[in-house]
């Protein structure tokens, strides 16, 4: 059974945000909520790089650990999901999550956040895959179709990676004997537990 | 134990999906293509069976919509040429696919590619035709519009002359669009036609065209990944071209490549370099001299490549000598020693490639500029070689294709310029008599007279008509933007005041751009809606001369119509329907884009557009996966088999013949007919005595084993290969050339005998050549260093001035006028412009897409944090930009309030001490108004801003007339 999971190598990314458009686009997520962004360190300065970030579907994920009305759920292939209808929109997965991945549809007093929304790997959540209902709530249902997270289908220098552990860190250890160096494979450890070995 | 089972929500959903495909050996081409999962790429439809059909809108489920159509189409963003899949439901673009097998982008997309649905689901398009009434907007019907604007311009056209109606096209029609669009212009009777290339790489075109041939890329984007080093200079295509940056850095970790690049400013490209040069704005030849000085110093020059296949080689010796490291360094403010390290790099990893993109080309030395980079590339003798090559880097989706199919004041298709020949051939290839057609122009002079480059359509307006200011018969009295802004001109308050002045605006688009915002206007402004290249059918070419068959997505969205069928309602209103359609079939008022092309291929020999017939191309396009990513050649046992993708032109002869296309341009290690070639030999065979062609280097199988002119009848037949000809080829020829068939030229030979001949005995048809390192026909035939126009620095500029002021173009052309106006206490920071990834061009099309727009939502500059502190400005704090527009030094009509943009300071040391950076793609704001409320309701872009192009100054190439956008000085306060 696979084991689903993102790397990005900083020394590909670009900052061309395509990872962005191409996940708003594909699940219609508003504005105001990015499911993934891209972070810039150094800006403008010699060292710069940038990670493209969203959930990471965490193996001890912490948003699960936390969460009061135990939306969270993992699929049998590792990926991350939670529920709308529970979600009481708390904001403590927020405050749990290591890469800020827990978004909320609005701001206001007295905890009035709305339901969280987040990078589903391109896996809907709890409703009938590809029914309307998971569409309105989750956006598309990719791994249903037999396909992978278009944010990085479409990276345009192959700098994230998404699907099976395993391939992709072959993938990404290929890559990093051929050049020479890695790049650190940002925030796998934290998420995963051990870093790819390259 | 944190991790619970999924089981009481729902299944897993890869097993699921895996479902039928469990057991299959997995290649691992698959798991590459799909970054790691085994699932293959179809839809299991068996698990994602819903039982219920919803209607379809843009947000249906694909799977449960059942019918769903895979169409593939180009980007129209930038000239990479990626492939869009689009999934279609019930005739609405419903969601994208990466096209992993498309060699160019193997999947990938930047931002803008990858929320390009937008375009054709976006509700910011222009609706309907619409007009300016008193300051309010009216839709009108088509046939009305059509109506109204043929008449109005028919009687400006019996009253000022066919040449007050400029025709300004697009490079982001289909070829098939601009190559009617051209022939459209010249039945109006005009020259007075131009798009975007003038302002992004005319001087490219020139520059590189003067040198060895052809004016453009070289290689492609996929070599790069055979590249040993890669020089970059004037260009970001992180930003400007990101899904290149596969290949670059392919290039770059695979073959361990060095990768330099030059820029004043530490771009994101720059931040993925090994070697950054930060020199000042408008210094490149300077700095690239002061590399060569090293080669040279140190005889690390290709000596046998230089004798053999470069003219003119020694002047430059000469003009180098003068650029030693300290004077270099206070041109350029590059030490030394860097450049020596740069010097010893290139030496030593070769072949290296030249990237360039408009960072050179956008100066009042453009033209010389990219010629010293072609003159770096043959020192190293890395010009014609896998791996090496000029790089240009093209800026819109199809710039290449409609500077190909002359969409110039100054050419006719195919670069044969608009010469009597010239156009006695495409009157034969469009089947009118020559007569017809010098009947449509005023004058035989006016014919042959390039008319003025849009980059002075303004100056058009605002000049006085006469001999030595606007030379033709009267100012232009209506202005067409058919896929063109205006904030993507220098000087705004002239181009405003120009808008306001001029008797009709004629804006054609999928957005009604700023134009209609920009001016001041309260009548005479039409808006047509054009649909976008993703809705119509045809080919575009990519930087790398490869052209791609695009098919039609969707129907034209809302009332928009392809620029063709706008044309052809046009060419009715004027006349001329019958004639300019003739060889093209129009059904309902639509008009068959491929027999556009058939007529292209019939006529286009020069540059060899003439053996990619539709067929060939949509079976490239249906091939997609059959081409290798690296070579671009056909793998062997398919139908594309030794195909070169895209069929690169030049692609000689006719689709018949077959010719692969070219990859590399002036490789000799190949024979012509599969895709070899040398030097052009443009200029004959000699210059005051000296010999013009190629010395002992010649292509693969050559027959003439030495340089040798351009092939004509005549020719073949003192070679004796005339009798190679057929009886039909040998008629079609003796037919053009009636009594002096012998001097009919390749160029012009219709039946492309000539050309099969000369092929089938291994020689490029248009001669072989030396390239030119001494361009004698242009004002610096050895490029030197000149400042600036608005120079920082008086000293360098009593040492390297400018040029005297100049005409060319029916306009005059300010140089020391302008240069000897001392700017630099006034205004002390140097001025420089550029791209951002999200938006494109003037930007209204990405700023109209949601998705972008939220990415970057406001305009800025960004500034060195010494500079803002000397001024107390913070980060993001609102700054006025001061513009030495203020001065009026062309017209002397200052303007009362000094010229000033409001927007955000952005601290940075991406830009260095004294230099400062806007991006140019922002409109819609004018010196702090927002201007808004002009637009047609709910046709405005999401975000407005500043244009940089208000504030930035004069200065023209005075070859191709291009625009100073790179280097101009300005004053930043706080707001």
């Amino acid at each position: 059974m696979a084991r689903m999971k993102f790397l990005l190598d900083a020394e590909r990314c670009i900052e061309c945000n395509a990872c962005v458009t191409a996940c708003k686009n594909e699940h219609e997520v508003p504005w105001g909520i990015n499911r993934r962004r891209v972070v810039t360190l150094n800006d403008g300065k010699p060292g710069e790089r940038s990670i493209s970030m969203a959930c990471m579907h965490c193996t001890d994920a912490p948003c699960m650990a936390v969460c009061p009305v135990d939306c969270f759920y993992k699929t049998a292939d590792g990926v991350v999901l939670h529920s709308k209808d529970l979600c009481i929109g708390c904001g403590y997965c927020f405050y749990a999550c290591p890469f800020g991945a827990p978004q909320y549809p609005q701001a206001g007093n007295f905890g009035s956040r709305g339901k969280m929304d987040k990078c589903t790997f391109c896996a809907g959540g709890p409703e009938a895959d590809n029914s309307p209902a998971e569409l309105a709530k989750y956006g598309r249902n990719r791994i249903a179709e037999g396909k992978l997270p278009l944010c990085a289908e479409m990276c345009s220098t192959k700098a994230l990676l998404g699907g099976d552990g395993d391939v992709i860190a072959g993938i990404y250890r290929e890559r990093t004997a051929q050049r020479g160096y890695g790049s650190g494979a940002w925030g796998w450890s934290t998420a995963y537990g051990q870093p790819p070995r390259s | 134990m944190l991790t619970r089972k999924s089981s009481h929500l729902t299944g897993t959903r890869l097993t699921k999906a895996l479902a039928g495909v469990a057991g299959d050996a997995v290649d691992r081409r698959t798991f590459l293509r799909r970054s790691g999962l085994a699932a293959g790429a179809v839809v299991g439809a068996s698990t994602l069976s819903l039982g219920t059909v919803r209607k379809a809108d843009a947000q249906a489920p694909r799977a449960a919509s059942g019918d769903v159509k895979l169409i593939k189409n180009t980007c129209t963003h930038c000239s990479v040429g990626c492939t869009v899949t689009a999934e279609v439901v019930n005739g609405v673009w419903v969601s994208q696919e990466p096209t992993f097998e498309s060699p160019i982008n193997l999947g990938g997309h930047c931002a803008k590619g990858a929320a390009i649905r937008e375009v054709c689901v976006g509700e910011r398009r222009l609706k309907y035709p619409m007009k300016l009434v008193n300051g309010r907007w009216e839709r009108l019907s088509w046939d009305q519009a059509i109506n109204e604007v043929g008449d109005r311009m028919l009687k400006i056209r019996e009253t000022s002359g066919q040449d007050s109606v400029y025709w300004l096209g697009s490079a982001k029609f289909t070829n098939e669009g601009a190559y009617w669009f051209r022939k459209f212009a010249a039945f109006w009777g005009t020259n007075n036609v131009d798009h975007q290339a003038r302002i992004c790489h005319s001087t490219t075109v020139a520059g590189v065209a003067q040198t060895w041939g052809y004016g453009a890329m070289t290689n492609s984007y996929n070599d790069i990944q055979n590249s040993r080093a890669l020089f970059l200079i004037g260009g970001n295509p992180a930003e400007a071209h990101p899904v290149s940056l596969i290949h670059m850095l392919r290039g770059k970790e695979q073959n361990n490549a060095p990768f330099i690049v030059c820029d004043p400013r530490f771009t994101r490209t720059a931040a993925h370099s090994s070697e950054h040069v930060r020199m000042r704005p408008g210094t490149d030849i300077a700095l690239i001299w002061g590399i060569l000085w090293h080669t040279l110093e140190n005889g690390w020059e290709d000596k046998n490549f230089i004798k053999q296949r470069v003219f003119g080689f020694d002047d430059v010796r000469k003009e180098v000598a003068k650029y030693n490291p300290a004077e270099v360094e206070r041109i350029t403010g590059v030490p030394g020693a860097q450049l020596r390290r740069v010097a010893q790099t290139l030496a030593n990893n070769r072949p290296f490639t030249i990237i360039w993109c408009m960072g050179g080309t956008q100066h009042t030395v453009g033209s010389a500029n990219v010629r010293a980079y072609c003159i770096l590339g043959l020192a190293h003798g890395v010009i014609g070689t896998s791996g090496g090559g000029a790089n240009i880097y093209r800026g819109h989706c199809n710039v290449q294709g409609a500077t190909d199919m002359g969409v110039d004041p100054s050419t006719l298709p195919g670069y044969y310029g608009v010469i009597e020949g010239a156009w006695r051939h495409w009157s034969r290839v469009w089947d009118v008599p020559y007569d017809y057609m010098l009947g449509r122009f005023k004058s035989k002079a006016l014919m042959e007279a390039p008319g003025i480059p849009e980059s002075r359509w303004h100056d058009g307006v605002l000049e006085k008509v006469g001999k030595d200011n606007l030379d033709q018969p009267d100012n232009l009295k209506a202005m067409v933007f058919w896929g063109h802004g205006a904030n993507t001109q220098t000087r705004g308050p002239d181009v405003m005041k120009a808008l306001d002045k001029i008797d009709m605006l004629v804006v054609v688009d999928p957005h009604p751009i700023q134009v209609a915002a920009m001016s001041n206007r309260r009548d005479g402004i039409y808006l047509l809606p054009a649909c976008s290249a993703l809705e119509q059918d045809g080919s575009r070419t990519a930087s790398n001369r490869s052209l791609q068959w695009g098919y039609k997505i969707v129907e034209p969205i809302f009332e928009s119509k392809t620029d063709l069928d706008i044309m052809h309602m046009f060419a009715r209103k004027f006349g001329f329907a019958n004639e300019m359609f003739k060889n093209v079939k129009v059904e309902n008022g639509k008009v068959l884009a491929e027999d556009v092309l058939r007529e292209i291929n019939k006529g286009t020999l020069t540059i060899g557009y003439s053996g990619q017939s539709p067929e060939r191309l949509k079976l490239h396009m249906n091939h997609l996966k059959d081409f290798d990513p690296k070579s671009l050649l056909g793998k062997s046992g398919t139908p594309v088999a030794g195909e070169v993708y895209g069929m690169p032109w030049p692609c000689w002869g006719k689709p018949e013949h077959k010719h692969p296309g070219t990859h590399v341009l002036y490789d000799t290690s190949k024979p012509v007919k599969e895709g070899g070639l040398n030097f052009r030999a443009l200029m004959g065979a000699e210059y005051q005595g000296q010999n013009l062609l190629a010395e002992g280097s010649y292509p693969v199988g050559a027959e003439i084993k030495d340089g040798h002119v351009q092939f004509s009848y005549g020719m073949l037949k003192k070679l004796g290969w005339d009798k190679d000809l057929t009886d039909e080829e040998r008629a079609t020829i003796e037919r053009i050339g009636g009594a002096n068939a012998d001097g009919v030229l390749w160029t012009t030979d219709l039946s492309a005998g000539i050309i099969r001949v000369a092929i089938a005995h291994g020689c490029a048809p248009f001669g072989n050549g030396k390239a030119r390192a001494n361009v004698w026909n242009f004002p610096d035939p050895v490029p030197t260093h000149r400042e600036p126009l608005y120079a920082p620095n008086r000293e360098l500029v009593a040492k390297y001035p400018t040029y005297p002021d100049r005409r060319n173009w029916r306009v005059p052309i300010k140089y020391k006028s302008i240069q000897d106006v001392d700017f630099s206490k006034e205004y002390p920071i140097v001025l420089t412009s550029g791209r951002l990834v999200e938006y494109e061009g003037g930007g209204d099309e990405t700023r109209s897409n949601k998705w972008l727009a939220e990415l970057q939502q406001e305009m800025f500059i960004e500034v060195n944090p010494m500079d803002a502190a000397a001024k107390g400005i913070k980060n993001w704090d609102f700054v006025w930009v001061y513009s030495p527009n203020s001065k009026d030094l062309v017209y002397g009509d200052n303007p009362k309030e000094p010229v000033r943009l409001r927007m955000r300071a952005m601290l940075t040391e991406r830009v260095g001490k004294g230099v400062a950076w806007m991006p140019y793609h922002f409109a819609g704001h004018w010196m702090g108004q927002d201007r808004r409320s002009r637009y047609p309701q709910g046709t405005d872009p999401i975000v407005l801003g500043e244009s940089a192009n208000t504030a930035l100054t004069y200065g023209y190439d005075p070859v191709t007339q291009m625009q100073e956008t790179k280097t101009s000085l300005c004053r930043i306060e706080k707001a």
